[in-house]
C-alpha cells in the first residue's frame, strides 16, 4: 500500500493494550513524549476479552493525573482499530500528530529550554 | 482494610511546597489493596509531582520507597539511613502510618498523601465500602453478620426506622438500609421470630466514646 506516518511516531509493541499500565503512560511523558497515543483492538475484538476496554479506562485516568501535572491531558488518546486496518492507521497517526504539533511540545521540554 | 482516597493533587503540592528534597513512601499493606498507595501509586505520584516541578521549572528531587508496613516498628526502623537524604517524607499509608513514622523519626516532617475513610471490604474491583466502625464490642453473633453499627447511618440497635423506603436508607439512594438487609436474612433463614428480641442500649465507651483505645498482651510485651 506504501502509506506513509509521520516520522516521529514512535512505535512500541505490546501483546496487547491491556498490559499497558498507567505507569508506563506517565513515564513516556516524564521522558520527553509530547504525545502518547495507545493504539488497540476495535471494541469486541480482543484476543484477551477485554484488554482494549481496561487500556481505555486506564487512558482516561492517565488523562486526569497529566491534567493534574500540568501536562495535558489532551496530549493522550486510544484509538480502537483492526490489526490489518493500515490506511486507517496512517490516518490517525497523522491525526495525532498534527494534534499534538497544534498543542506545542511537552511543558517539562519548553521550560528546560527557557532556562 | 483500611481504605483511603489519594488527596488532591493541589492539595498535596501545597503541602510539599516548602520542601526540595521528598521521599514518597508507600505502604505494602491495606493501601496497597485499596490502590491508593502502594508501589504503582507511589510511583504515579512520585511521577506526576516531578512532572509538575519540571514543568514549574523547579528542580525536582523526589525517592521511593514503600515500606512492608508504616505502622509497625520493625519496618519503620528500616527507614532512618534512607532519611538522611531527605527534607520531609510524603506518606501514601493511612493515618496510623503516618504517625507512626512521624513518632519514630520526630525530627522529619512526615505529611499525609491520602485521606483515611474507613474499615471496609472490597464490594468488586474498584470499589470498596464500609463494614466495621470498631466499636469494640461485636454484635454481629446478634444481627446476622450484618453490622448495624457501621452500616446503618443512625447505628440504632432496633430498626429499622422511618427513613428506611423500599431497603433504602434516606441518606442516600445508593445506601442499603442495614436493618432492611438483617431482615431480609432473617426471613431466608426462616428465622424471623428472633427479630422480636430487643437490644438493649449500648455501652459506647469500647468505642471512640471512650477515648483513644490501647490493647495490651502481656505475653507478648517485651
Amino acid at each position: 500500500m506504501r502509506l506513509s506516518y509521520p516520522a516521529s511516531v514512535k512505535i512500541v509493541k505490546v501483546p496487547c493494550t491491556g498490559r499497558v499500565d498507567t505507569i508506563h503512560i506517565l513515564e513516556a511523558f516524564e521522558s520527553g513524549a509530547d504525545g502518547v497515543c495507545l493504539v488497540g483492538c476495535l471494541e469486541g475484538d480482543c484476543h484477551f476479552i477485554a484488554g482494549n476496554i481496561r487500556a481505555g479506562k486506564r487512558v482516561r485516568y492517565a488523562k486526569a493525573l497529566l491534567n493534574e501535572a500540568g501536562i495535558g491531558g489532551e496530549r493522550l488518546e486510544m484509538y480502537g482499530l483492526s490489526a490489518s486496518d493500515g490506511r486507517k492507521f496512517a490516518f490517525v497517526m497523522r491525526e495525532i500528530t498534527e494534534k499534538i504539533i497544534g498543542l506545542g511540545p511537552n511543558p517539562i521540554k519548553t521550560v528546560n529550554r527557557k532556562s | 482494610m483500611i481504605v483511603a482516597d489519594r488527596k488532591p493533587f493541589e492539595e498535596i503540592m501545597k503541602m510539599i511546597a516548602p520542601y526540595e528534597k521528598i521521599l514518597l513512601l508507600g505502604c505494602n499493606e491495606c493501601v496497597t489493596v485499596c490502590a491508593v498507595g502502594g508501589t504503582r501509586e507511589t510511583a504515579l505520584l512520585a511521577s506526576q509531582i516531578r512532572m509538575k516541578h519540571q514543568a514549574e521549572g523547579r528542580a525536582a528531587d523526589i525517592g521511593e520507597k514503600t515500606l512492608e508496613r508504616q505502622c509497625d516498628p520493625e519496618y519503620a526502623s528500616t527507614l532512618a539511613e534512607s532519611l538522611n537524604d531527605y527534607d520531609a517524607v510524603l506518606s501514601l499509608a493511612c493515618g496510623c502510618g503516618v504517625q507512626f513514622i512521624s513518632e519514630k523519626y520526630p525530627d522529619m516532617p512526615v505529611l499525609p498523601a491520602v485521606n483515611t475513610r474507613f474499615m471496609g471490604v472490597t464490594e468488586q474491583a474498584g470499589i470498596w465500602t464500609e463494614r466495621c466502625q470498631g466499636c469494640g464490642n461485636c454484635i454481629l453473633d446478634r444481627t446476622h453478620g450484618i453490622c448495624p453499627v457501621a452500616r446503618c447511618a443512625k447505628s440504632i440497635m432496633n430498626g429499622p426506622c422511618g427513613g428506611s423506603h423500599g431497603g433504602i436508607c434516606e441518606v442516600n439512594d445508593s445506601l442499603p438500609c442495614a436493618w432492611q438487609l438483617i431482615i431480609d436474612r432473617l426471613k431466608a433463614r426462616g428465622e424471623l421470630e428472633t427479630y422480636n428480641e430487643i437490644e438493649k442500649p449500648r455501652d459506647w465507651s469500647t468505642s471512640r466514646d471512650g477515648g483513644p483505645r490501647k490493647r495490651v498482651r502481656e505475653d507478648m510485651a517485651l
